[in-house]
């Protein structure tokens, strides 16, 4: 497929004068083709970032704290000011941007290495100093970018490259639920869990990433996003099934929902 | 020579060694002297060792650490023991005669022996034992005038004793008149 | 501002504080360690006060990132540790110089390896200068002997960082930092961001968005990237500084910095009244290193079989730079006092003897 006729002819996709425009791209996301593998899910996540941005009119305000993973490209998709923070420091980073810059949005992009392995320190105390950022944290329990090893959202028995005979609890423990530990911080205005394998569960995630960006415009306190996404590489399988596995085993493990809101 | 002197004070913590050494140091800085100023504290906040080092001069200090010191002023016993025989020949040394055995002092160094516990309560309270030892050593040593030095008291005493002010003055000037008397 | 001028007899620690203010610092970010305690305390009464924002931070890991963030929004960014806390911000540092950040951070040297000890200390040299991080890459370091240089490096470092775009350390000890000294605070600093508005983040309003990143995959990119780097850490060279004293016809240079270097001038004082014709450098900024200046002294004393004798709070870190900057005409010996607790000028004065009797010998043994 030749990606950039796809996108030229997606260009040309303006509506009629009889046509209504149900769908389009968000302004706020990139036109160029995603370095992601077929079949993740990272692609739809940045979307639906990018829709909200624009939909709350935050583009030009927004600040976007880049991470290490493969959401290091962060910068590359979405069209806005971007820093680069270290493994594991991004709320940090993103804490250092809010105070200099508090009228300004702020938020981070991170998987699961990132913030809940390295940067977990930073992450819990952003969030129990109740720093006015949103973190969208994406979890597919693997080391996408470094070739699949054990991550600590790695599901029991799961096989990875430094698990080859599945994760064990004896050893290393069991997977570790994010959006459940950041609700039971003070700091932590809005947490929730979402994923988006079905039409209807990205409806949720849309609203559950507008909500941990309203708590913050609204000076409510830190706004955590949880999405349970796909890896078909590492998970060697290929994009339905990795899909389905997100019903079958990762959902049940991780359930969805929303975990903490604050009212204005 | 340009004028210089450096200065050990020794006691116990809570003898207010620490505050005497920031008291000369104000006055020297008012009179427009250069001077350094180094606390050594022992682990014990109250009742442990404490130490500080002033250096005053016209031109500007090299070392802040003093292993020879020119004057020494002791408030208790082990201060004497400790820092005396660094003392420089012919240094000051003013001694609180009232927990340190005046006789311990060497015949090499100028002695001065003030019964500072004793003036100090009868002005009001032993608490102020540091002030009379420091009206000695300006008497002995010179090297700030005394009234530079009660001047400077609003600056070391905390606001809320700043009603004892006065009698810090008079504690400052009865040590003074031991020595000058 | 004449009547902003004052003068206060304060720690080193405090004019730490008093000069980063003065400088316009407006975020400080920093986690709790001896010796300097009293630069966390000060700043969380004093910064607010001023608009600015403090943060305990969780670690020195976490504090160093913010530093990171609030640096790439262009605003004066600062914070303090030691030497365990330091060792901690190497990550940051390190994506700091790589994304030209400007930040300030002041390290009061304690004992090390390790846990170490509370005492003073010049353990860190080489951390501080040769980099400390990984990659190829440098910070500015001003070494402060008094009280009176800790709030004016402040000032000087905060400017530096954006000139230079990079980090800017400050490197002293507990000693200056618990000494107390008359200092002289001339008030608010003049500001000059150097043009800090054409790559800050502030949101992509009406211009193109602005990225600030280390992370160089295209090809040749990281290349081209460390050389505009080393262009600039040779730009920086011209900023190197020390104080000397009686070199003019010194037989012996004495070379140390920070308190250790002011102690040395005591022992040199003492020693030139004694007749001994020997002088002192402390240099001010430990990168860029006044090797220039040190060449110079060591040619110009060619004549004379002048020497050189560094001294330092460590076991021979600095050194190593002296005598790569003296090595056309002289060398240098080396005296190392133990970290731990403080010399005094007395114990300088037997080393600096004997390494003027050293050179003599070295100088009759030539002819």
């Amino acid at each position: 497929m030749n990606v950039a006729c796809d996108i030229e002819l997606q260009r040309k996709l303006t509506p009629g004068p009889d046509e209504t425009l149900v769908f389009d791209a968000p302004k706020s996301l990139v036109d160029t083709p995603m370095h992601f593998c077929p079949g993740c899910q990272h692609g739809l996540i940045h979307r639906i970032v990018a829709r909200t941005l624009d939909d709350m009119g935050l583009q030009e305000r927004a600040i976007a704290v880049g991470s290490v993973g493969c959401s290091v490209f962060v910068y590359r998709y979405i069209s806005m000011d971007c820093v680069e923070a270290p493994h594991g420091r991004a709320t940090a980073v993103a804490t250092g941007v809010k105070r200099a810059r508090p009228g300004n949005f702020v938020y981070t992009f991170q998987g699961d290495g990132d913030l809940a392995a390295i940067g977990t320190a930073e992450a819990i105390h952003a969030a129990n100093r109740g720093e006015r950022i949103s973190v969208i944290f994406v979890n597919n329990t693997t080391y996408g970018m470094t070739g699949g090893q054990m991550a600590p959202t790695t599901l029991l028995g799961q096989k990875t490259t430094t698990c080859v005979k599945g994760r064990e609890r004896e050893t290393a423990g069991a997977p570790i639920r994010m959006a459940e530990l950041m609700a039971q911080l003070d700091g932590v205005a809005f947490s929730a869990r979402v994923a988006v394998n079905s039409v209807k569960n990205i409806r949720k995630a849309e609203k559950a990433v507008r909500r941990a960006f309203e708590v913050q415009e609204q000076g409510l306190g830190f706004g955590f996003v949880e999405f349970l996404s796909t890896c078909p590489t590492n998970w060697r399988l290929d994009p339905i099934k990795a899909n389905e596995r997100v019903e079958t085993e990762m959902i049940p493990c991780f359930p969805l929902g929303v975990f903490k809101e604050m009212g204005e | 020579m340009s004028l210089y002197m450096d200065v050990i004070i020794a006691g116990f913590g809570g003898q207010g060694v620490m505050l005497i050494g920031n008291l000369l140091a104000y006055a020297a800085m008012e009179q427009g002297l250069n001077i350094t100023y180094i606390p050594v504290y022992g682990p014990e906040m109250r009742g442990g060792t404490a130490n500080c080092t002033v250096v005053v001069a016209q031109e500007d200090i090299g070392s802040p650490i003093i292993s020879r010191p020119k004057s020494l002023i002791v408030m208790n016993q082990p201060s004497l023991d400790k820092f005396q025989p660094k003392l420089e020949d012919d240094g000051v040394l003013i001694l609180n005669s009232c927990l340190v055995r005046a006789e311990d002092a060497q015949p090499r160094v100028r002695a001065f022996c003030v019964p500072a516990n004793e003036i100090a309560n009868r002005i009001g309270s032993i608490k102020m034992a540091n002030m009379v030892a420091l009206g000695a050593y300006v008497a002995a040593t010179g090297i700030v005038p005394l009234e530079a030095v009660k001047k400077s008291l609003g600056n070391v005493v905390p606001a809320h004793y700043a009603h004892l002010i006065p009698k810090n003055e008079a504690c400052l000037q009865a040590g003074y008149d031991c020595i000058r008397a | 501002m004449a009547d902003a001028v004052q003068k206060k007899f304060i720690k080193g620690n405090e004019a730490i504080v008093y000069g980063a203010l003065d400088a316009g610092c407006e975020c400080y970010f920093a986690y709790p360690i001896t010796p300097q305690n009293d630069i966390p305390e000060l700043m969380s009464a004093l910064l607010p006060e001023r608009g600015g924002s403090f943060v305990q931070a969780e670690s020195e890991v976490a504090s160093a990132n913010m530093l990171l963030g609030a640096a790439a929004c262009g605003a004066r960014s600062c914070t303090s540790s030691s030497s365990p806390g330091i060792s901690l911000m190497q990550e940051a540092i390190s994506y700091l110089a790589g994304s030209e950040l400007p930040t300030v951070i002041v390290n009061m040297n304690r004992g090390g390896p390790g846990l170490g000890n509370l005492g003073p200390s010049q353990g860190d040299y080489f951390q501080a200068v040769k980099g400390g991080g990984h990659g190829d890459y440098r910070t500015l370091v001003l070494a402060p002997a008094s009280g009176q240089e800790c709030y004016d490096m402040m000032i000087e470092a905060f400017d530096l960082a954006f000139k230079y775009r990079n980090p800017v350390l400050v490197l002293g000890d507990s000693t200056v930092g618990q000494m107390k000294e008359p200092v002289v605070m001339r008030g608010p600093a003049p500001r000059n961001d150097y043009g800090a508005e054409d790559w800050r983040l502030e949101g992509a309003r009406g211009r193109s968005p602005r990225l600030l990143k280390s992370l160089f995959l295209e090809d040749n990119s990281l290349g081209e990237h460390n050389r505009k780097l080393a262009e600039k850490y040779e730009a920086m060279q011209k900023e190197a500084r020390a104080e000397t004293f009686a070199t003019e016809d010194a037989e012996l240079v004495v070379v140390a910095f920070g308190v250790i270097g002011r102690i040395a001038k005591s022992a040199v004082r003492e020693l030139r009244a004694r007749g001994f014709k020997v002088g002192l450098v402390r240099p001010q900024t430990l990168y860029p290193f006044p090797s220039a200046l040190l060449a110079d002294l060591a040619r110009k004393g060619r004549d004379i079989g002048r020497h050189f004798l560094t001294i330092e709070h460590n076991c021979g870190q600095m050194v190593e730079d002296v005598r790569l900057a003296v090595r056309r005409d002289a060398d240098s010996a080396f005296f190392g006092y133990m970290p731990g607790d403080m010399p005094s000028s007395d114990d300088f004065i037997g080393p600096i003897l004997e390494a003027l009797e050293n050179r003599n010998e070295s100088k009759e043994h030539k002819e």
